[in-house]
């Protein structure tokens, strides 16, 4: 779907946030010079063709205890590695599960899948259970602990 | 309240109201008011809890959150090699873009993992060849393929009682 000049000023109107206050939608409108109505039935729509996910928190996992952050990479053979890459994503503690391109000779990884938890014990247990999932479908894997969010502020658009 | 700084956790009304904001705000027009009806709260109460947890950094946002690639953006994740020395002048240049959603440092030869979030493919490819440029390194991308899974939804830890509140269960 594209976007329209509308969706995109709405867009860049909340992705820092939407106001909190009593009714948001209509604090939106007020600033695109619209009703609160428009601003919903767009959200409604942007939301049924998936370009918005949610309109909804997101909770800062450090904050909340989750200090261990790893990602952990995955050499699966390509016949097999769709089909596993669903299950490994369906592990609980898996957030982002994707297939990228290898980068041979260095990176032989094709299946990467961020494992989260209190610890890096916890993470370690996590990552035998992928290892445990693959068996022998994965011929080499590595994982790397995040040690310092340098950035974290998520999609911008420019606003005109 | 020593207790929460070691062990992380929400009161039990706000890990509550945080699980429900991890679904859909509904889109009425007191959305905070119909969310607060479902868990016994009322629209100040939902509305002063959330404006407490962004500002103690629980929440880091709390609005839309936009897939631009059903728009036609892209997300490409990509890694560089930066020696030791130059690592933070190198962090500086790439988080000076835009586009350039998250970095992390990671602990591996490759040390430093950025997100390009860009409004098309053409945008992405040329904040990648822009980061090649500024810092003089080759950028190792690792656009994504096929996607399996995407958003985390870990438990909400649970402190013993709400701040302030004299009985706590045992």
């Amino acid at each position: 779907m594209a976007l329209d000049e509308f969706d995109r000023q709405l867009i860049a109107a909340t992705q820092s946030g939407l106001p909190l206050v009593p009714r948001p939608y209509e604090a939106v409108g007020a600033m695109l010079g619209v009703s609160g109505e428009v601003v919903r039935e767009r959200f409604a729509r942007l939301l049924a063709s998936g370009v918005i996910r949610r309109i909804g928190a997101v909770p800062n996992h450090y904050r909340l205890g989750y200090v261990a952050n790893g990602m952990t990479v995955w050499d699966v053979v390509d016949a097999r590695v769709d089909e596993l890459g669903a299950q490994v994503g369906a592990l609980p503690g898996v957030s982002h599960c994707y297939r990228r391109p290898r980068e041979l000779p260095r990176w032989p990884y094709n299946l990467f899948a961020m494992l989260h938890g209190r610890s890096r014990e916890e993470v370690e247990q996590q990552r035998f259970e992928v290892r445990a999932l693959l068996g022998d479908a994965s011929r080499a894997d590595d994982v790397l602990y995040s040690s310092a969010i340098l950035k974290k502020t998520g999609l911008r658009l420019s606003g005109d | 309240m020593t207790r929460t700084d070691t062990l992380p956790g929400l009161a039990p009304r706000d890990a509550q109201l945080v699980e429900r904001l991890h679904g859909d705000l509904p889109l009425t027009d007191h959305p905070f008011a119909a969310v607060g009806a479902e868990l016994g709260m009322d629209e100040d109460e939902v509305l002063e809890r959330l404006h407490r947890l962004l500002a103690q950094g629980v929440l880091t946002r709390f609005g839309p959150l936009v897939q631009i690639e059903r728009a036609g953006g892209r997300f490409v994740l990509a890694a560089l090699e930066v020696p030791e020395a130059r690592f933070d002048e190198v962090a500086a240049l790439v988080n000076a873009l835009p586009e350039v959603a998250h970095n992390y440092r990671r602990e591996h030869a490759f040390n430093m993992w950025f997100v390009v979030a860009a409004e098309s493919a053409a945008l992405a490819d040329a904040t990648l060849a822009r980061v090649a440029e500024l810092t003089g390194l080759p950028v190792h991308a690792f656009p994504k393929e096929r996607e399996y899974f995407v958003e985390l939804r870990l438990p909400i830890p649970r402190v013993q009682a709400e701040p302030g509140s004299a009985h706590g269960p045992r």
